[in-house]
């Protein structure tokens, strides 16, 4: 066909979870052009901020997304803390850090088992979500619910992990850990996985940083670049090195996130031995004003908050930078030249959250 | 009841809308569908096809761009049909209250059976709501009687 052929992929789409529209240019079975249409998820969380009191909003950030949403309250939290002058207690610095990255490891698992569906391997699929429920037990535990856990608040954390819930998760930890094992290994050295991963959607590490990748999506390419490295929350005095994959390709992607989830394991039980004494919080008085900027590693990458306080109840300005916001620049990149049945495949390989990015 | 909707009681086809949601009960309906809560036992299944579904699971406040697909799906869908609101912010537009571009719930667009709360809404509770939209639809006459409109968005 010399004229190409246009696919409209969504907005309701089985692979999508979520609303997001590519307007896909064909070749024969190429695609040459790529473009979104977005604004299926917008709500205007933003503006929505300025209205709220600033107490409020830390469970209006959470529903900005809801599979990374304790890692939005944290960053919010860390904003307006920062803008107070307030420090949180040591102890609930470790329990911080234990809550988002059961969130993280939760996130990865989700990402692993979709990713599988996405080219159409189903039990593996139903496998890394059978051991996902694990940490959604662990969540729901600790937190009260399962997804939504509001355990963040300003000058600390809303609930304690006693000894009997440390315990638990001491205990399901290493069970997790051997079974995501034996799934990631029949991932990762699966031939049919290899053909449909290896060498697709390529980013090489130079195209990464210029285009502003942040996440798992630069470390695939190879760049060591973790926003826990600054040592937000406890994450200073814990032991850990970011995981790089070489190549840049959806398999580095997903090997780089596979990782990562055993890398999260051992940050929660680390956390876990080292969890110290002392306070959940801190009060605090008076109202916000100033500007201050928080940057945290979400699990698709680094999230920004900025906070502007005018010292009444209601911030002049909440702004958020989320990770997908700065991935998508290089997947509309690398879709170009790929195969039109590569496209749900790549498209996940950045793990998309449309409704972080669309806020 | 007749073959047709003893049928259609034991395999209830799902077609699942995020509507602006923040994602948090759609990884709960996806949940659903994974071993641990295993929703197939009763027949129910995932399909992309507004036209082969029975039941329209829609999460999320609906907002002023996602309505025309919301409706669209419904008008797609053959009757009888159900459709459950998952979450608070489905039901009644939740902690979304403020923000502009809300529509304050599905029930704004299209009718609804049956509302499931939560934020995010349990997997028990979307299985639980299923299963009250299933009774439901049981009710529901096979064919419609001579003259009766069908149920439709509202413009």
């Amino acid at each position: 066909m010399s004229e190409g052929t246009s696919v409209p992929f969504g907005p309701q789409h089985p692979v999508l979870p979520e609303p997001i529209q590519l307007r896909i240019s064909l070749e024969d079975e190429n695609v040459v052009q790529a473009l979104p249409a977005l604004g299926y998820v917008h709500r205007g969380i933003e503006k929505a901020g300025e209205l709220n009191d600033f107490q409020q909003n830390v469970f209006l950030v959470e529903r900005v997304c809801g599979i990374c949403s304790s890692i939005h309250a944290l960053a919010y939290c860390l904003a307006v803390e920062a803008v107070l002058g307030l420090e949180a207690p040591k102890r609930a610095s470790y329990l911080r850090v234990v809550w988002m990255e059961l969130h993280r490891i939760h996130s990865h698992l989700l990402y692993l088992g979709l990713l599988a569906e996405a080219f159409g391997f189903e039990s593996l699929f139903m496998e890394f979500w059978r051991v996902r429920e694990r940490v959604m037990d662990l969540l729901e535990m600790t937190a009260g619910n399962r997804v939504i856990i509001s355990v963040c608040t300003i000058g600390g954390v809303r609930r304690d992990i006693d000894a009997e819930q440390a315990r638990a998760i001491r205990e399901e930890l290493p069970k997790l850990r051997d079974e995501a094992r034996r799934l990631v290994d029949s991932l990762l050295s699966d031939y049919t996985v290899r053909q449909r991963t290896v060498g697709k959607g390529t980013i090489p590490a130079a195209l990464a940083l210029e285009l502003g990748a942040v996440g798992p999506t630069l470390r695939g390419s190879g760049v060591a670049q973790d926003m826990r490295m600054a040592g937000y929350a406890a994450y200073g005095e814990l032991e850990f090195r970011p995981v790089t994959f070489p190549d840049g390709d959806t398999y580095s992607r997903t090997a780089v996130r596979a990782e990562e989830v055993f890398q999260s394991i051992d940050l929660v039980l680390a956390a876990l031995d080292n969890l110290p004494e002392g306070d959940l919080k801190v009060g605090f008085k008076g109202r916000p004003e100033g500007a201050a900027l928080a940057r945290v590693e979400a699990p698709r990458g680094e999230l920004i908050y900025m906070v502007v306080g005018n010292g009444t109840k209601n911030l002049e300005r909440m702004r958020v930078r989320v990770p997908t916001y700065a991935n998508i620049p290089a997947l509309l990149t690398v879709l170009p030249g790929c195969e039109f049945a590569d496209v749900p495949v790549v498209t996940l390989s950045i793990d998309p959250c449309i409704s972080c990015t669309e806020r | 009841m007749n073959l047709i909707q003893k049928a259609r009681m034991k395999s209830p086809w799902i077609l699942h809308f995020n509507a602006g949601s923040c994602n948090g009960c759609d990884i709960e309906i996806l949940s659903c569908l994974t071993p641990v809560y295993d929703i197939e036992r009763f027949g129910a299944v995932n399909v992309g096809n507004p036209k082969h579904a029975d039941v329209l699971l829609v999460t999320g406040p609906v907002n002023r761009r996602n309505e025309r697909v919301l409706r669209n799906l419904y008008d797609q869908m053959l009757d009888p049909k159900i459709v459950v609101a998952v979450g608070t912010c489905a039901s009644s537009g939740g902690v979304f209250q403020n923000c502009y571009n809300c529509m304050g719930g599905v029930d704004k667009v299209i009718p609804v059976d049956v509302y499931v709360p939560g934020c995010a809404a349990k997997p028990e509770t979307i299985i639980e709501g299923l299963i009250l939209g299933l009774e439901k639809l049981a009710k529901m006459p096979s064919k419609p009687k001579k003259g009766a409109q069908p149920a439709e968005a509202r413009t």
